[in-house]
């Protein structure tokens, strides 16, 4: 038996149960197993209830994890037709590499955009990371420090350079990063910059003159064309705004209109509210974004509404 | 009620629930670092009780559970600020999401799977692909990676939390993402 000891075990807190559980777990699937290995698996199991429950529920979960047998690298087939495509591949890398030498020899912006539901990572070459979320338009510069987000929501995390600010310019505002991660969501009429960590500045220019708001984490900003206003965040809420970057919608006490507007920010198929007592009630929660239909199985269920399904629709009634 | 009988019920019942319940705890309890332990206390009771009789509405009686749970925790331990009760009056149907939000995650577990896998360190992500994905034996991915025996149980145990934590939905609230 060549696994770890585990006689030394003692009961203590609910991670020690679950931490030895999964050793034992380990332990059976991939290492030599015996009967007497089993009575000892028993013994420890018969200790307590949470032994028990830890195992049961590591064991129940680990049987699940089957489906990474998918991510099994594939054997690679040397046949003829495959030789045929690595011949043909080589020509096209050719030729986009020929053709490319043309096209980037001038420095020009590149544009990103993602489509309603879709979602973008773009790694700089200085380090920096920008998380695109759904239906945006981002433009990057020959100066890839200096970006335009044209429509939509965007996430920054920007490797600090005091020689050279990081900018976003959204909706005739400016975002200054002074060693940053912050997010930046333009709207038809207002900009939205939320703080997470480090430090920035909002400068906007009207027709009073330049104004600008210092921003330290946790800060919001919501900047119109005539003024800028700043409210605090809870850890909770910056971490509930970043859904999206795992796939989720959160929210929290948020009326039904709210919650169908974010969902349909990430869908084509839209939910309508039918009336406005439907559209006042408040739901929580967090949902996966591209579900709108499980979303509003949960409200029909919660809130104990009809929903009626059209073309490209759903709607919500009482 | 036989033990198979009771441990199907738990895992049909009680576990799919836990993205749900997890919530519920981070919702009305400070200390984060304590919600792994109040939830396992919760399974210890849902399964202590369901050994006696099994629950009718279980999803009811897991949340009841959390709830008294953490009312007696505040009573018990004085250092836990009081404001945490109020909340507790007025929980939110957010802790009490049903089912089909569990079938939407069930749909995409590869994926996230997938994810998780990527956030494990290097030497533990290299050893859960060898084991789970690969197949190989303990003793084979110990030969491959060069280290002990020991080294890769470890590595093969914090990966298959780190995995199963995921199966449950915990990425949901995973903290510290921002």
């Amino acid at each position: 038996m060549s696994a770890p000891d585990q006689t030394s075990a003692q009961s203590g807190g609910a991670a020690d149960a679950e931490a030895q559980a999964a050793l034992w777990l380990q332990r059976r699937q991939f290492w030599d197993w015996s009967p007497s290995d089993q009575a000892e698996l028993d013994a420890w199991i018969g200790q307590s209830t949470a032994h028990e429950v830890a195992f049961i529920r590591l064991m129940a979960g680990y049987s699940r994890t089957e489906r990474l047998v998918a991510l099994r690298a594939p054997h690679v087939e040397r046949s003829v037709l495959g030789r045929l495509f690595h011949i043909a591949a080589a020509v096209i890398v050719i030729a986009v590499v020929g053709g490319g030498a043309l096209f980037f020899s001038e420095p020009k912006e590149t544009v990103y955009t993602t489509p309603v539901g879709g979602r973008q990572t773009i790694m700089l070459a200085d380090g920096s990371r920008i998380d695109l979320n759904t239906d945006s338009v981002l433009r990057i510069g020959s100066d890839v420090r200096r970006v335009t987000l044209d429509r939509g929501e965007a996430y920054f995390q920007i490797k600090h350079d005091a020689a050279r600010p990081f900018i976003v310019t959204a909706g005739g505002h400016r975002v200054v990063d002074l060693g940053t991660k912050f997010l930046v969501r333009s709207k038809a009429d207002h900009l939205n910059v939320v703080l997470v960590e480090g430090r920035a500045r909002v400068d906007s220019g009207d027709d009073s003159g330049p104004r600008s708001v210092m921003l330290v984490p946790g800060d919001e900003v919501v900047a119109t064309a005539r003024d800028i206003t700043k409210v605090r965040k809870t850890t909770q809420d910056l971490s509930n705004q970043l859904g999206w970057r795992r796939g989720v919608i959160v929210f929290q006490h948020t009326t039904l209109a709210d919650a169908a507007a974010e969902f349909n920010r990430y869908n084509p198929n839209k939910i309508v509210i039918g009336d406005d007592a439907v559209a006042a009630l408040k739901i929580g929660g967090t949902f996966p974004s591209e579900d709108p239909e499980s979303f509003a199985e949960i409200a029909q269920y919660l809130l104990h509404l009809r929903i009626e399904r059209r073309a490209g629709a759903i709607v919500l009634t009482k | 009620m036989t033990a198979s009988a009771l441990v199907d019920w738990f895992v049909r019942e009680i576990l799919p629930l836990e993205a749900a319940l997890m919530h519920f705890l981070q919702q009305n309890w400070r200390n984060p670092h304590e919600i792994a332990d109040l939830r396992q206390d919760v399974y210890v009771q849902v399964y202590d009780a369901a050994r006696k009789q099994i629950p009718t509405h279980p999803k009811a009686f897991v949340f009841q559970t959390a709830r008294n749970l953490l009312i007696n925790r505040v009573r018990r331990d004085h250092v836990v600020s009081i404001e945490a009760v109020p909340d507790l009056e007025t929980l939110s149907i957010a802790a009490d999401l049903p089912s089909p939000e569990h079938a939407a995650i069930a749909r995409d577990d590869l994926r996230r799977l997938r994810a998780a896998l990527d956030r494990l360190p290097p030497r533990c992500r290299e050893a859960v692909i060898l084991g789970r994905i690969e197949g190989l034996p303990g003793r084979a991915i110990a030969v491959r990676m060069g280290v002990s025996d020991a080294t890769v149980s470890e590595h093969l145990a914090n990966g298959i939390r780190a995995l199963v934590d995921e199966i449950y939905g915990h990425d949901v609230q995973r903290k510290g993402q921002p």
